[in-house]
């Protein structure tokens, strides 16, 4: 089967984030970006798969910018087999996402899509639910094990009370979450490797997708700054204040 | 129009975090309308509808819906909206599992947990790790909106008397099936609604050292909950984890042991309304956040406290 893998060029999860001071959004210009963290999980579980003898082509999708190549690329280097690239600059929502993430899934033929449960700069927690919707495939989101059958995945979910198991018929998406694996490295070889791994490069208008946000941003602000705080000496002290100045025990 | 909100349910009583949602669904449209689908649903149907500011529930008594399987919900959530200006629940994993899918079968935006209601287009919501907050509006037809619980009181649960009708049930897709669960059973406050909440960290060292924050925990009527190092070290399970894509807490005091404070941690408990922070490391971010820092050892100031709250 093919597993198909979106990855998104996000802010390195590092880094401090600044509002910019004409408040339509943060300062992008010379700050760090890597690939999306949960999109990291999402390539290794594509690619243990495939090392498992489940899968044979894992294939990495990304959405954005020129520079969104080199997220292709990190994703090539851990060991996906070729990549797609859409170019657009500028803001893309997760619905605008889904839908041109569903033109190239009808084109690919992938058996399961697997992407990463949220993307770390507009935290939204959508695409993966919105493609899944829009193909009428099954959907297994918040994943932190996932075991391949015939024609079906078994999938533990990470829930508010704990975990959840579920069974869905492929194809399907899955989303990943922290615990379902840890990212590997990539090798000095890999990387050399990735440069010859081929990209297709396309557009919105290729994939028939008007990528027109539909949500107007009237304003990114900082949130309030809470006021520094005291050091106390010892947990008397702490008891203490905790009883009679803020009055919380 | 009307707000349509999802509930969450268990056991014939509405889960707490709806009735967050209930609120804020009140500020975006005048009138509220509850929708309980599931397996005998007949008493969670009434106690929806004894919820303040609810006008009617709407029951879906139907057993494709027992186990909030999105692939079956999303339809029939998407099929009522036509008659509502707006789709509510609350972002807990259930809400957050569905209404994307929801809003891409109506081909609308979502707007995902919003902290604040404008007005009936405009919400703001939290991004980047709430290092940023963005003003929204939408121009959609059905506006499909979760919510941070801990952004809106809860309605009251009592004193309401909406009316209740059934409505059709849309059908099992066929696409996934339920097989199992393993829920953490505590008799302690539940995370996001505790008046206190004690966490950990790295620095616990273990799982076992967490039976010195339960025995805290239990003094002062608290929950416990971690950072993500503490879950991905499996000391707990991943329900402790409070943070960016954890859980969202804001509770009257939080405590954070051995917590460094990465930024991912914060965006889980900033709002917290007293934060208290115990760490050996005297440069440990976290301590830029507390009301009170104590820079010591816990497992000299852990047992401590404990001895000090029997006092």
């Amino acid at each position: 089967m093919k597993v198909l893998v979106p990855v998104k060029r996000v802010i390195d999860y590092n880094v401090k984030v600044r509002v910019k001071a004409d408040q339509t959004g943060v300062e992008l210009a010379n700050v760090k970006m890597s690939m999306n963290p949960f999109d990291e999980i999402a390539i290794e579980e594509a690619i243990r798969m495939k090392e498992a003898g489940k899968a044979e082509e894992v294939i990495a999708v990304s959405i954005g910018p020129q520079q969104a190549q080199e997220t292709i690329r990190t994703a090539l280097a851990m060991g996906a087999d070729r990549g797609v690239h859409v170019l657009h600059d500028g803001v893309v929502e997760p619905l605008a996402v889904a839908k041109m993430l569903k033109a190239i899934v009808e084109k690919e033929g992938p058996t399961v899509v697997i992407l990463g449960k949220q993307a770390i700069d507009d935290d939204c927690n959508q695409t993966g639910q919105m493609l899944s919707a829009l193909l009428g495939w099954s959907q297994a989101t918040f994943a932190s094990k996932i075991e391949v059958g015939d024609g079906e995945l078994t999938v533990t979910r990470e829930v508010d009370a704990g975990l959840e198991t579920i069974k869905v018929k492929t194809p399907a998406i899955v989303t990943t979450d922290l615990r379902l694996n840890e990212p590997r490295y990539a090798s000095l070889p890999n990387i050399m490797k990735a440069k010859k791994k081929p990209i297709e490069a396309m557009s919105p208008a290729d994939l028939g997708v008007d990528p027109t946000p539909r949500l107007a941003t009237l304003k990114v602000v900082e949130p309030a700054k809470r006021a520094g705080g005291v050091k106390v000496a010892d947990v008397a002290e702490l008891v203490s204040k905790l009883k009679n100045e803020a009055k919380v025990i | 129009m009307g707000a349509l909100v999802f509930a969450e349910h268990a056991d014939g009583a509405i889960n707490p975090a709806t009735l967050h949602a209930v609120t804020a669904a009140g500020q975006m449209s005048d009138s509220v309308t509850v929708l309980v689908a599931g397996t005998n649903v007949g008493s969670a149907a009434e106690a929806a509808a004894k919820i303040a500011g609810v006008a009617k529930v709407v029951r879906v008594d139907s057993s494709e819906y027992e186990h909030t399987l999105a692939e079956n919900l999303a339809p029939l959530i998407a099929g009522l909206a036509s008659g509502y200006s707006h789709v509510v629940a609350t972002a807990t994993t259930v809400g957050k599992n569905i209404m994307p899918r929801v809003a891409a079968l109506l081909d609308v935006a979502q707007v995902s947990d919003i902290i604040e209601v404008i007005d009936a287009d405009t919400f703001v919501r939290p991004i980047y790790a709430g290092n940023a907050l963005a003003t929204l509006k939408s121009s959609d037809t059905v506006k499909v909106v979760t919510v941070r619980g801990t952004n809106f009181e809860p309605a009251e649960a009592g004193g309401g008397s909406a009316e209740i009708e059934d409505g059709a049930a849309a059908g099992d897709q066929g696409l996934s099936s339920w097989v199992g669960q393993a829920l953490s059973k505590s008799d302690r406050p539940e995370l996001t609604s505790a008046r206190v909440v004690i966490s950990g960290g790295r620095g616990m060292q273990n799982g076992e050292n967490f039976a010195m924050l339960e025995e805290i925990a239990d003094k002062l009527g608290a929950a416990v909950g971690a950072s993500r190092a503490a879950v991905d070290a499996g000391f707990v399970p991943n329900d402790y984890q409070v943070g960016q894509t954890g859980k969202v807490v804001a509770p009257d005091l939080y405590i954070a042991v051995g917590i460094s404070g990465a930024i991912q941690h914060l965006a889980g408990m900033k709002d917290s309304k007293v934060i208290v922070a115990i760490n050996k490391d005297e440069e440990a971010p976290i301590f830029q956040v507390a009301d009170y820092g104590l820079v010591a050892d816990l497992f000299k100031a852990i047992p401590e406290l404990s001895q000090a709250l029997d006092g």
